[in-house]
Parts: C-alpha cells; structure tokens; sequence
C-alpha cells in the first residue's frame, strides 16, 4: 500500500505514468490517468515494477478475467501452485504499456511472467516448468510453498 | 499376423478423413505457397538451428481472427543446438530467428525446442490452450494480419 501512496505521490510531482496493478487476490485499484512520459521513463519504471512483488505477470485481461488462451494458462497455473498474491499488469489497457514490456524483456510476446526481478518466459515455458517440477524449486527459492507439495504430503 | 498385415495395406487417405478434415490436412514437407508467413517460418528455423525435427503449425484457426490468417503458430524443434541450454535460451534463439515475422504479421508464437534426446524420450506435440478471444477487437492484431497480407 505504502508503494502505491509514493508512486502516486511520485505521479503528481513530476508527471510520468503510474501503472497500477490487479491483485490476483482479486482487490483492484482502478488505474490513474496516464501522463505523457518517454520511452525512457517506461523502461525505469519497468525495471522498477518487476522487483517491486516476487511474482509479476504482464498478461492480457486480469487474473480474474483472463482475455487470452495463454494468459489464462499462466493464471491456471499459479492457481495451482497457491500462488495468489502477485502482481499482474493488463496490457490490454495501455499499447505503451504492451510494447514497453515488449522491448524491456526483448521478448516477443504477451504473457511474460517475472520472478523476483528476473524474466523467467511465458505461458510455454512456465508449463514446462510446471510439468518437470522446477516451478515447485523455483517458489521455494522465493520464500513460497507451492500448494502442490501441501497436497502431497496430506495424501501421503 | 494376418489380419495385422491387411490393416497396414489399408489406404492412408481413409484414415485421414476418419481423423481430420481435408481441408484442414496438410503434409509437414509440402508447405502451401499460398501461405508465405509459414514458409518463412519453417526456412529460418531450419536454416538458423539445422533441426532434426520441425514442425510449424498454422493454428489462427483456432482464435478469434479471419479464415486464413497467418498470425497464431506453434513451433516443435528439435535441434542439437539446443543441448545444455536452459529452456529461456532456446525459446530467444527461436525468437531471434523469427525476429521479423514476430515484430510484423505474427501475434502469438508457442513454442517447444526440445534437444533430440528429449525428443526421442517424448516425441509429443503440447498442444495450446483454448482461444478466449483476446483478438477480436484487437487493433494490433488487425495491424498484423494487414502486414500478413501485404
């Protein structure tokens, strides 16, 4: 919350844009209005909103709301995982926004997903990290229980 | 044994039409030169990672874009080059190869790069999630499908 107030306060002293997340867990801030800011700015902000959550999703539509195949994949598959707290960015809102991230990750396409600051691929890559159990290592090195090793051990 | 032997003598195109269309049916090693996008996908990824496998699949039927599209594909390559790479690697090598057709007519790219071992351990094509219609309405993909064209 203490993030959101400062780069709001940030917003309206010097006018570049503030993107507002949706909570996976469903609360969502309605975005400001965008203010005119450089490529530039877009690229620093970028770098600052992918470490700003341990989990961060560029996606098209929002968790709740999925409007691509592949984005829903991404959403379905951290569902599984319990992981339910992170930050997800609607691309689909903001044509800056869906190319900026584009040119930051110098990755092609939409959803990209983010761990700990570090691009970790899209829907392809996060499935195969699910299906060979490295998604499960790689929550774990980020301070998160998978949900899937809980439902190990109580069948166990 | 003999009633094996006459299944296997049994014509290919019947079994076809049990499993697919026609329409939809097209041999991996005759690309359609009515489909260009596919074309060039399927000469750069051979031509920059020497695969032992590829297979390039057209698969804007499936999403929410006009009848012959070029604009949603899935790539399987199998290719040495891949080997010791982890997966984010091998997906930017694809990306690089495809660098102009993704920043012009292609709006999604799936991708498996698996290395031959891999492949011969699973020789299995993932197959994509179902289409919830993020293109309709889409300039940028209607921007893309118009440089398909041109």
């Amino acid at each position: 919350m203490n993030s959101l107030i400062r780069s709001a306060a940030r917003c309206l002293r010097s006018g570049p844009s503030v993107y507002v997340p949706g909570r996976a867990d469903g609360r969502v801030w309605s975005a400001p209005a965008r203010f005119l800011c450089s490529a530039a700015d877009l690229q620093k902000d970028l770098g600052e909103m992918v470490k700003k959550d341990k989990v961060v999703v560029f996606m098209k539509g929002t968790p709740a709301q999925p409007m691509c195949g592949f984005s829903n994949a991404v959403v379905q598959i951290l569902r599984m995982h319990g992981v339910d707290d992170y930050a997800a960015y609607n691309v689909l809102e903001d044509q800056d926004l869906r190319q900026g991230v584009k040119d930051f990750s110098n990755w092609p396409t939409i959803p990209q997903v983010y761990f700990n600051g570090e691009f970790v691929g899209g829907c392809d890559i996060l499935l195969q990290m699910h299906q060979n159990g490295d998604l499960v290592e790689e929550l774990k090195k980020l301070g998160i229980q998978s949900a899937l090793l809980d439902a190990e051990k109580e069948s166990k | 044994m003999l009633p094996s032997v006459l299944r296997c003598i049994r014509p290919v195109s019947t079994c076809l039409t049990l499993t697919q269309p026609l329409a939809h049916f097209r041999p991996q090693m005759d690309p359609d030169p009515s489909r260009p996008v596919e074309k060039a996908i399927r000469t750069k990824l051979t031509n920059s990672l020497k695969p032992d496998h590829l297979e390039v699949h057209n698969e804007s039927h499936m999403h929410a874009v006009p009848p012959g599209s070029e604009s949603h594909f899935r790539v399987l390559v199998v290719s040495s080059q891949f080997e010791g790479l982890p997966l984010i690697q091998r997906h930017r090598l694809v990306n690089e190869a495809l660098k102009e057709e993704l920043s012009s007519c292609v709006h999604a790219l799936a991708i498996q790069a698996k290395t031959p071992e891999q492949w011969g351990s699973n020789p299995s094509l993932a197959k994509s999630p179902p289409c919830m219609g993020g293109s309709r309405g889409d300039h940028t993909v209607e921007e893309k499908l118009k440089a398909g064209r041109e």
